[in-house]
């Protein structure tokens, strides 16, 4: 990344530094203390001042940890489930059981991949129908036994195929977004990366929307506006800015419900500390939830998307 | 070499036989001319080949109501511009640009009777940027849902629109979460919800609200789809196969009912309410 180069150039010095010190037996205490101390500085004031487009870069980052990682460090016991009992098994999508600090819940998510030979299985976290409709049977079952579902969201959108038109992209996406509207059981959904469009949100019909502090969530990715509206995907900062996608802006329109700060430099840097602080908040929201009846959380949740947007009247 | 030589005049632009397009229209299925007042008494059905031109929101109105019945609610809401949003154009501009055209908003709400059966009904509007969801077609959609549901009466919506409304961002993506709120508990009210689809239905549209229908209608040889054929052919870099995302193809891969000609639509969806709701007798 770009934005990165200085904050890099710095942590290089430090490692030679340190080598050094290491081979030749040197005390570079004071060197390494003040360029520490720089490197922090500059991360803070980097990340603090991200572009809207430096967001989305870091938001689709590829060191960012997915959905399996913060399963791994977030959770215990889990199983996951596979599969949509009609078609086939959507690996853009991973759900399954899990624990969440003892409590058991329902953990469905975008999965992106790691290098060229995971995307091949996960194709780049961009589901089909299948996906959404092993969502859907696993979200079911989980108001079946009565326990939460959390939702992880990390996609470019659902994928524009042939086969995702032939089997009903939009009407898979259209019965999640009405079936969660009325499941009798808490939701949480957490934008850890790429919320995008229809495919995010399909996972997304939630009691509480939370976000990463790095993490963006679109009606369109900014390349897809630029393309339509400027003509030329080249003018994707711009409308990178223009689409109100940060987790800054989604607080202001009043969509998001809270935002997890991430570790000094972004989420990437330090995939631990950003797993526990995401423990920490999902453990609070469904804490809060848990305490409500199937009844006061429909009420609440139909409440709360009927209460989104901005209009006038005359 | 001839002898005698026909100076060949170029066609100029002009020179071409423009029809005055208030009068007359060209059927684009089968280029019959056709004179437009009688187009107009078909319903916009080309006579000659029954294609389904385009036909003006308002017109389903009188379509599916019964005459003198329809009645509009909530035409007092108007787009604000929540995010400033400008591209090469401001989006007040379109507004004022769409509102020129004498609409008010993508979407028209209203009551009325159907063959006699009380309705709720709302109509999209491409004619107005694309037919486009954002707050106020949310909330209207919304809004009459709702009076569905206290009058405990059947909502129909037809549908016209290219997805959600970028111009005001997120804001238009959650439309979609909130229009098919209210369909779910309209659903778990067993209160009948007909979606109409029609030329063209795509993107945030047809993945909400427009495909959650008890039943789902599509007018002839509509556009109906997820994501655009655009998108789709740069996605996967191949052409796509003929009649791809056409209602014919909806109706094959199971996501419509039925395929009806505008003209039997009111009939069509009088005779579905009276099987689900209106009377278990005639």
């Amino acid at each position: 990344m770009e934005f990165e180069r200085d904050i890099i150039e710095v942590q290089t010095q430090i490692d030679k530094l340190l080598d050094l010190a290491d081979r030749k037996g040197i005390d570079v205490t004071a060197e390494v203390k003040s360029l520490t101390a720089k490197l922090n500085e500059l991360k803070a004031q980097t990340y603090k001042n991200l572009r809207p487009i430096e967001q989305v870069q870091v938001a689709r980052h590829p060191k960012r940890p997915y959905t399996l990682d913060y399963i791994e460090r977030v959770f215990t016991d889990w199983i996951e489930l596979h599969g949509d009992r009609a078609f086939r098994d959507d690996e853009a999508i991973v759900g399954g059981w899990a624990r969440l600090r003892g409590t058991s819940v329902m953990v469905i998510g975008h999965q992106k991949g790691r290098n060229m030979k995971d995307n091949l299985r996960r194709n780049f976290g961009m589901a089909h129908p299948e996906g959404y409709r092993k969502s859907l049977r696993l979200m079911k079952q989980a108001e079946k036994f009565g326990r939460p579902v959390i939702t992880l969201l990390d996609t470019p959108g659902a994928y524009p195929g042939i086969g995702a038109e032939e089997r009903g992209q939009a009407e898979a996406i259209a019965r999640n977004l009405r079936e969660m509207a009325s499941l009798r059981t808490p939701l949480i959904s957490l934008v850890i990366g790429e919320g995008g469009s229809g495919g995010a949100l399909a996972l997304g019909v939630t009691d509480r929307i939370l976000m990463l502090e790095h993490s963006v969530y679109s009606v369109i990715s900014p390349e897809g506006c630029a393309a339509i509206l400027w003509r030329s995907a080249e003018h994707r900062e711009k409308a990178a800015t223009a689409l109100r996608l940060t987790s800054k802006d989604l607080m202001e329109l009043e969509i998001c419900d809270e935002v997890i700060d991430e570790p000094l430099g972004g989420a990437h840097t330090d995939w631990d500390t950003t797993a526990e602080r995401v423990g920490d908040a999902l453990e609070r929201h469904l804490h809060e939830l848990s305490a409500l009846s199937p009844e006061a959380l429909l009420e609440g949740r139909w409440a709360k998307y009927a209460a989104i947007g901005v209009w006038y009247e005359v | 070499m001839a002898w005698f030589r026909k100076d060949k005049k170029p066609l100029k632009a002009q020179d071409r036989r423009d029809l005055p397009s208030d009068v007359f229209d060209k059927c684009p299925g089968c280029s019959e001319i056709l004179y437009r007042e009688r187009l107009a008494q078909n319903l916009n059905v080309c006579p000659a080949c029954d294609h389904h031109l385009k036909i003006a929101a308002e017109a389903y109105l009188s379509i599916l109501a019964d005459s003198g019945t329809f009645e509009e609610i909530d035409a007092h809401l108007r787009a604000a511009d929540p995010l400033g949003f400008e591209d090469l154009k401001a989006y007040p501009d379109r507004i004022a640009a769409a509102e020129a055209k004498g609409k008010t908003e993508a979407a028209i709400s209203g009551t009325g009777k159907l063959d006699g059966i009380d309705i709720v009904l709302t109509v999209m509007d491409f004619a107005y940027i694309g037919g486009s969801m954002g707050s106020v077609v949310g909330e209207k959609i919304a809004r009459a849902g709702r009076v569905a549901l206290e009058r405990e009466i059947p909502f129909l919506i037809v549908s016209a629109s290219g997805g959600a409304r970028m111009q005001e961002g997120m804001l238009s993506l959650m439309q979609m979460a909130k229009t098919s709120t209210v369909l779910a508990r309209l659903h778990e009210a067993s209160i009948p919800f007909i979606s109409i689809l029609t030329n063209p239905t795509t993107g945030g549209v047809t993945a909400s609200h427009s495909m959650l229908g008890d039943v789902n209608i599509a007018e002839p040889d509509a556009l109906i789809g997820f994501a655009g054929p655009r998108v789709i052919e740069e996605t996967i870099k191949q052409e796509l196969p003929q009649g791809f995302q056409r209602s014919q193809f909806l109706l094959e891969h199971g996501m419509v009912d039925c395929i009806v000609d505008r003209r039997e639509l009111k009939k069509t969806v009088a005779l579905v309410l009276r099987h689900q709701f209106a009377g278990w007798t005639e």
